[in-house]
């Protein structure tokens, strides 16, 4: 697996090759699997966000209850119409909902590059499929450099808030899906980090506070500005606006900022949204209710 | 570290170290102790302790100890389908020593009347740490075919392994010793690139001074109770 962005971009340009095929070339090497199969390994994960989008059930509240529901809410706004951000944004903006609140009532999704992130890259690709019209193969190769600009992100600093703050979870989810939205749109391997660069910058130093420590609040909505954020880094990558600390030295200041996080606002819902009195009087409430085992 | 680690595992939410991680746990610790579970007593530590209901730690549990993978929509229903199954278990918090923040210890007992004792961590994104087999140290993560031996410490019992191993073609990844004390009780995990056929475990299950055998295949982790 790449350990630097510019690697990635510099043996597309030996090979003549695009980014996702040079990053897909690596990764089967050290699987030891074929070109196809590792093209269907990541073919079947669009498929599984896909079939997660069209199941999403819009009567789901999670066990806390404190998430569920807002999705169909978006859905219902979008097709009144009257909505500022538009249709597609909209629809972006729905489906990162949606998916967070799958995940966080315990249906299935894909991590990517958590559970907590797993609503950002799916917005972003299945709004791009319905919108534009790109195949599920080509959606495919976007996936894939998505993924390869994750490899390089676990390697320099981290995926986890736990290790990172929200940064590292929706911040790199966000850097990914800009990586990808540039890919579908035909840009060269130095667009295509220059747009992850720029949609990890946006995100950088965001704390992971959870509410309970549950994967629930601000968790669920974070997907939707990482998401939103990765359509406007690939538009501005691909206008030709660059960022100017290169690429790999802003994952590289993602992990400082993430090691110098204190530990209260590192996924131990004991700072930040945790701790204020609507979060603690929720817990309280919480705390009171019978321990549910029949449902989500 | 691959692509399908970065955008994946298809799983059941919330939590890949709460929820998917606590799947494999009880997946991997029902391979181990190598039939049904009749009895689970669960004991959960710090973050487990803490947060694992609100991330359906205690249903993941309970559904990788029936044979669940990490991306069964059942999960959430796992307490229905232990009791249809006549599985039963229970949960306590523990304060164990120097664990990681999400671990758990289980103490299991098979339909047959087998006992194994497990602690296990769930170490992030849905990746495992088997931290002790019966009280001794261990330290796997369930990714290869894995024989575990407690034998008395004496001389020959590695060698006696190694050459059963060798004489099968079946290579050694990775191999730990640990014991209580010189004389004592200890234990061997071997991590294998091949699985280890029944009668080679069976052989080494009649050995002298040998006192347990325990193995984890990768064949049939698709097997389910339910």
């Amino acid at each position: 697996m790449y350990k630097s962005l510019a690697e990635i971009v510099e043996a597309e340009k030996m090979s003549g090759k695009s980014f996702w095929q040079v990053v897909l070339e690596d990764d089967i090497k050290e699987q030891g699997i074929t070109f196809d199969e590792g093209f269907a390994q990541m073919k079947g994960m669009y498929l599984a966000m896909k079939h997660a989008d069209e199941v999403y059930d819009g009567e789901l509240r999670s066990a806390s209850g404190m998430v569920g529901t807002d999705g169909g809410r978006l859905e219902r706004a979008r097709k009144s119409g009257t909505s500022i951000c538009g249709g597609f944004i909209m629809k972006v903006l729905e489906k990162a909902v949606k998916m967070g609140e799958s995940n966080a009532c315990m249906k299935r999704i894909v991590a990517a590059p958590t559970a907590g992130s797993c609503g950002v890259i799916p917005a972003v690709l299945i709004s791009m499929e319905e919108e534009f019209g790109y195949s599920e193969d080509d959606i495919t190769k976007g996936l894939i450099a998505a993924a390869g600009i994750g490899g390089v992100i676990a390697q320099r600093a981290f995926l986890a808030g736990a290790a990172g703050g929200c940064q590292a979870e929706i911040g790199s989810a966000s850097a990914m899906a800009a990586g990808a939205a540039a890919c579908l749109r035909g840009a060269d391997g130095q667009q295509i980090i220059q747009a992850a660069a720029i949609a990890l910058k946006n995100l950088l130093g965001l704390a992971c506070d959870p509410v309970g420590g549950l994967v629930e609040v601000p968790c669920v909505k974070r997907n939707t500005i990482g998401a939103v954020g990765a359509l406007t880094a690939a538009d501005m990558a691909l206008a030709g606006v660059y960022s100017r600390i290169v690429p790999d030295e802003v994952i590289d200041a993602m992990r400082s900022i993430g090691i110098a996080m204190p530990a209260c606002i590192k996924e131990t819902g004991s700072g930040g949204l945790a701790v204020t009195p609507c979060a603690r009087s929720m817990m309280q409430e919480l705390e009171k209710k019978k321990p549910d085992t029949e449902n989500c | 570290m691959t692509l399908i680690d970065i955008v994946g595992p298809v799983m059941v939410g919330p939590s890949s170290s709460h929820t998917a991680g606590a799947v494999r746990i009880g997946l991997i610790s029902r391979r181990l102790l190598g039939e049904p579970v009749a009895e689970a007593v669960i004991y959960m530590h710090g973050s487990f302790a803490a947060t694992g209901k609100g991330h359906g730690t205690d249903r993941a549990l309970v559904a990788g100890l029936l044979g669940m993978k990490v991306d069964d929509e059942r999960i959430p229903y796992s307490f229905k389908y232990a009791a249809d199954r006549g599985m039963a278990f229970s949960f306590h918090t523990i304060e164990l020593v120097d664990a990681h923040p999400n671990s758990v210890k289980l103490r299991l007992t098979g339909v047959t009347g087998k006992q194994l004792e497990i602690v296990a961590a769930s170490v992030g994104g849905g990746q495992i740490q088997i931290c002790e087999i019966d009280g001794l140290t261990a330290n796997f993560a369930g990714d290869y075919p894995t024989l575990v031996v407690h034998n008395q410490d004496r001389p020959g019992h590695v060698m006696s392994v190694t050459t059963l191993l060798a004489h099968r073609s079946i290579n050694i990844a990775t191999m730990q010793l640990f014991r209580d004390a010189r004389g004592g009780y200890a234990v061997m995990v071997v991590e294998c690139d091949q699985e280890i056929p029944q009668e080679a475990i069976d052989w080494l299950r009649r050995q002298e001074g040998i006192i347990k055998v325990t193995y984890l295949s990768k064949i049939g982790m698709e097997d389910c109770d339910v």
